[in-house]
């Protein structure tokens, strides 16, 4: 086994050295009756080559973003990757390291992180961001447990345009701490904001808002902001980093937490995980933070370096008193997002998101004149946005792929009275040809 | 030896208290903050909370350990040291002076006599502290 | 000296920034792009640009290179990390997971069209269901920890349909501080249970505090000692006696691939840690993946969608009205998944036997040779990791995080330290099966060097690292004075 160095002489030779017959000996203590006793039934190992070629057919079954044209959004995109991020990532030294526990053993790690919490509180506009959290999702779900213990109070409003699928997330997070959760519908997909004053009251421990929400919509951040504050609640944004360079910072808009979905940030889609939890809050909560967090100091010689830092919030100190019960980060999706804010830098971040907003915009005009098609919202969009159809989404995605293009994520599985529509995502990456390609086919679907 | 000032009260959670006319001045002990470490940042009630005996009024971290602060009295807590916010050292170069923590007003006078006197806390610690 | 690099670059990208400079490439516009504002509200866009860097593609490259260097990793180091599982990270993983097929599919395309990737996680859900003894696997929690939150919220879903208010959950003092921390996130009160001074369950004071409010007990098996709970089979039935759901930790699972399993022992719940038994890489932290295996009792309320397979389509079932819900936004850390699975592959039914048994050969040599010069915290044979205490050489002023920082100038990365909680000055050393015995052999040749040293010249233990980029740093001074982010000028 090329995993396994030990020759049988290697493994004899540890024997008599502990002094035992053979490896049997050294599992003495687990009791006969649970032993196994048959082997395990798995297949049998495969070569290497072998394994390749099963992998391949495997793979090759997919609809991958490579071999089809991909509109899909929906909390993950298919923004540009520039090339030094995997080759990077993939040092040994990087990739294969543990936990920076020993700080003068994991410099690397630790100025990388310092250097994401930077860039990431500089986009989001807050004070503070941590280390990263799971992903977007569990961060809001992280940020609903914080203002509960900030607040002290019982109910997290959510507006409806909030990504269906962290909703679901945040509910199962909240069912411990038996904290209520409260929706503000959004008919014309954006926050009905006299619904939304009503529900927000005494009890209310944070308003979530996502903008761009799950529609494609904006959001008013700052009208929410100011509803939140005024009932002594915490605003909790949810926000996709890589339109920050285009869109204002919540965190200048009234914020207290700003949590997102870092995937955008040169992490591979690779089918939904693991990606990149942005969690970023004021200076005054850092306390009630969860997650890691990393802390530039001195060394015995006054040398910069940098440590993890107020560990006592975590659960390897705290335990059960813990502002969280996660351990890990999500380092190298983190040093993914660093690498490529430093390559976008100021003026490439602003241009993707230009890009993404033209091109949504322009996809948007040629997709509404498609007889029978029409954009469902009024309200502006940023790179996403929902079409009603005239047939069934479901079939028209199932149709368009046969030419290869996977043309938008439908909303009925998500909200049954949006039934007939589609949701559609246009990143930079998408060109004037594939947009029209794409209004043709549909054109000739619903004919 | 640890220094344990004989005109003090004591708890069995490390913390001392003082009397000053008809209210209570606590700090955590000698001992305690030597335990501890370097305390890197005492959370503290805001003046007029509630304290009860023997709950936990706020909570003293150093880098590595974190420690509940319990109240030697019941009463409600008047004065915060509000100079440990940005100097937690206080509590590691002064812990029976400057890095004092809650002035609490009594509602039970009963309870000071149930505090640890020096003596006792000088043998309570020399069993072992806990 | 292989840090003359790392001592002498002190840079952050931030300070490499040169105005103008660029380091990406973009497509040019083949549709109108007219400002912003023309289509967004005024007051939704950026007023500032935002404040990054502005660098070449090479001061990136060589930027991060270079942070690199200053890094142990496993590929460059032993890592005998305890309770961590360092393992060789197969590079055949990488390839594929990076296969576009699988790295470039996007979460919400249909099953229809993602029907590799359905069967690769079905697959990888059975094979794990198979080693475990489990009746079924969510492969959906992203990490450890996330896999306790799930199938502690499932044993309470499981309690709370049969009508019973069950309010605590028992925890060793031996445990990792994320099952106190998980269980206290699912709403339970936590009541800690004595271990023995071999780190084995106090039987006495687990069936004092077995009562009708308990729901669970969590325990890790092998222990956090190394070794593994003689009486496990026992404590399982008396839980089961009161009703109470038993929850193994698998953070030590790789020591017992084939030999026994957690599902035959009587575990309701187990969870498994891809990055540590089944080779998917730590990364500097994360990310993991957590999947979580349950008994068919617990089935009804696992987290939403669940991979079936119907005929030989695969699908993600949403219909699960008693499910827990979800832990991330869509179906678990997929990346991982496709490691673990092409390393099972790789390795075959015997290959994990083997897996389990060099590592608990390499374990117990290195605890043999290392006896007589450190203190055992718990008598042999152990599983997978043997745990010492530096008690001896802390009499001699030289602690445990100064042994693990003299092993730094040594060419090794260190045991993990000061865990479990209830070994003084405890040293947890995992040596894992793909250490070869000349690598373990230098590893003791070093700790009996400390040991030495520790008598003669404590001072130079006292004094490392010194040959690592930094020093030692100053720990209390980043916690009384946040320094959290880079400021221009500061």
């Amino acid at each position: 086994m090329r995993y396994l160095p030990n020759t049988p002489q290697n493994q004899r030779a540890m024997l008599d050295v502990i002094g035992a017959r053979a490896i049997e000996d050294l599992l003495v203590k687990i009791p006969a009756k649970a032993r196994l006793s048959r082997p395990l039934g798995l297949p049998p190992a495969l070569a290497e080559t072998d394994l390749i070629r099963h992998l391949r057919a495997l793979a090759a079954e997919n609809a991958d973003a490579d071999s089809y044209t991909c509109f899909a959004g929906g909390g993950a995109y298919d923004h540009y990757v520039p090339s030094p991020i995997n080759h990077l990532i993939s040092r040994g030294e990087f990739f294969t390291a543990y936990t920076p526990y020993q700080p003068e053993a994991s410099q690397g790690t630790l100025r990388t992180i310092y250097e994401y919490q930077t860039m990431l509180a500089e986009l989001t506009g807050m004070d503070v961001a941590n280390a990263s959290i799971y992903d977007g999702a569990s961060s809001l779900a992280e940020a609903a447990l914080m203002a509960q213990a900030v607040t002290g109070r019982t109910e997290i409003v959510l507006g409806t345009g909030v990504n269906p699928l962290y909703r679901r997330v945040v509910a199962a997070y909240c069912e411990g701490p038996g904290l209520r959760l409260r929706d503000v519908p959004a008919p014309e997909g954006v926050l009905d904001g006299a619904a939304l004053r009503k529900l927000v009251g005494a009890k209310t421990a944070a308003l979530v808002v996502q903008s761009p929400n799950f529609y494609g919509c904006l959001e008013d951040i700052a009208a929410a902001a100011e509803t939140a504050h005024a009932a002594g609640a915490l605003l909790v944004v949810v926000s996709d980093p890589v339109n920050l360079g285009v869109l204002e910072a919540p965190g200048r808009l009234g914020a207290d937490i700003v949590v997102g979905e870092g995937q955008g940030l040169g992490v591979p889609l690779s089918y939904g995980g693991p990606y990149l939890g942005v969690f970023a809050a004021k200076q005054e909560f850092v306390r009630r933070m969860p997650g890691r967090l990393v802390g530039a100091t001195v060394d015995l010689d006054g040398r910069r370096g940098f440590v993890l830092t107020l560990q006592t919030r975590e659960q390897h100190i705290r335990r059960a008193k813990a502002t969280s019960n996660i351990c890990t980060n999500v380092a190298l999706c983190a040093l993914m997002a660093t690498i490529y804010l430093a390559i976008l830098g100021r003026r490439g971040l602003a241009r993707v998101g230009e890009l993404s907003l033209a091109k949504a915009h322009y996809a948007a005009e040629r997709l509404g004149q498609v007889p029978g098609v029409s954009l469902r919202f009024s309200a502006p969009f940023f790179k996403e946005f929902t079409l009603k159809l005239p047939k069934s989404p479901e079939r028209v995605v199932a149709r368009l792929a046969r030419g290869r293009i996977l043309a938008g994520v439908p909303l009925k599985p998500f909200d049954r009275r949006l039934g007939d529509c589609l949701v559609v995502a246009v990143t930079e990456k998408r060109t004037k040809e594939e947009i029209d390609a794409f209004a043709e086919a549909l054109a000739r679907m619903v004919a | 030896m640890s220094n344990i000032p004989t005109d003090l009260r004591y708890t069995r959670d490390h913390e001392w208290a003082k009397r000053e006319g008809g209210n209570v001045r606590v700090g955590i002990t000698h001992y305690a903050q030597e335990q501890l470490g370097d305390v890197v940042f005492v959370e503290l009630p805001k003046a007029g909370a509630p304290a009860a005996q023997r709950q936990s009024f706020g909570v003293v971290e150093s880098v590595k350990a974190v420690s509940d602060l319990y109240a030697p009295v019941s009463g409600k807590v008047v004065e915060v040291n509000a100079e440990l916010g940005k100097t937690p050292e206080l509590v590691n170069q002064d812990p029976y002076g400057r890095g004092w923590m809650i002035v609490i007003k009594p509602s039970n006078a009963a309870e000071w006599d149930q505090l640890l006197t020096a003596k006792q806390y000088e043998e309570f610690l020399a069993q072992g502290g806990h | 000296m292989p840090y003359d690099n790392a001592k002498t670059y002190d840079k952050l990208i931030f300070e490499l920034s040169s105005p103008g400079r660029v380091g990406y490439s973009l497509p040019a516009p083949d549709v109108p792009v007219e400002p912003a504002r023309a289509q967004v509200p005024a007051a939704y866009l950026r007023r500032e640009p935002v404040e990054l860097p502005e660098v070449s593609e090479l001061d990136v490259v060589r930027h991060y290179s270079r942070l690199s260097q200053m890094n142990y990793g496993l590929d460059t180091h032993f890592y005998p990390l305890g309770s961590c599982t360092m393992k060789y990270n197969p590079k055949i993983n990488e390839d594929m997971a990076r296969l576009a097929g699988f790295g470039r599919l996007h979460p919400l395309a249909p099953d229809a069209l993602a029907q590799g990737a359905l069967r690769l996680m079905h697959e990888l859900a059975g094979m794990l269901a198979e080693i475990s003894g489990m009746d079924t696997v969510s492969l959906q929690p992203a990490a450890g920890a996330q896999g306790e939150l799930a199938g502690v919220l499932m044993i309470k879903a499981y309690h709370e349909a049969n009508r019973e208010k069950r309010t605590k959950v028992l925890v060793p003092d031996s445990a990792h501080g994320t099952n106190p921390a998980s269980t206290a996130v699912a709403g339970y009160e936590v009541i800690e249970v004595k271990s023995d001074a071999n780190g084995e369950v106090d039987l006495g004071d687990l069936a004092r505090h077995l009562g009708p409010d308990v729901a669970a007990f969590m325990i890790t098996v092998p222990n956090t000692l190394g070794n593994f709970e003689p009486r496990i089979v026992e404590i399982i039935e008396m839980c089961h006696a009161r009703g109470v759901q038993v929850y193994m930790d698998g953070a030590n699972l790789n020591a017992v691939l084939g030999i026994t399993r957690p599902g035959d022992l009587g575990f309701d719940v187990c969870h498994f840690n891809l990055h540590k038994t089944f080779t998917t890489p730590h990364g500097g932290g994360g990310p993991g993946a957590g999947p979580v295996g349950i008994k068919a009792h617990l089935e009804p309320f696992l987290p939403a969608p669940v991979v079936v397979k119907d005929g030989d389509r695969y699908a993600l079932d949403w219909k699960r009205p008693k499910s827990i819900g979800k832990l991330q936004a869509f179906w678990g850390n997929f990346g991982m998944h496709v490691r673990a699975y092409t390393y099972i592959r790789t390795m075959g039914p015997d290959g994990l036997r083997a897996v389990s048994e060099n590592a608990v050969l390499n374990a117990n040599y290195i605890m043999k040779r290392l006896e007589s010069h450190f203190d055992v915290a718990a008598p042999g044979p152990c599983m997978h990791e043997c745990v010492l205490s530096a008690r001896r050489q802390k009499r001699l002023g030289v602690t445990a995080m100064d042994i693990a920082k003299r092993l730094l100038d040594l060419g090794f990365y260190a045991p993990s330290t000061y865990f479990p909680l209830i070994v003084e000055e405890a040293l947890m050393i995992e040596p894992t099966e793909t250490e070869s015995k000349e690598t373990l052999d230098a590893f003791c040749d070093a700790m009996i060097q400390i040991a030495k040293e520790a008598e003669t010249n404590p001072e130079v233990i006292r004094s490392a690292p010194v040959t690592t980029p930094v020093r030692r740093l100053d720990q209390t001074r980043a916690a009384r004075e946040p320094n959290l982010r880079w400021r221009p000028g500061a």
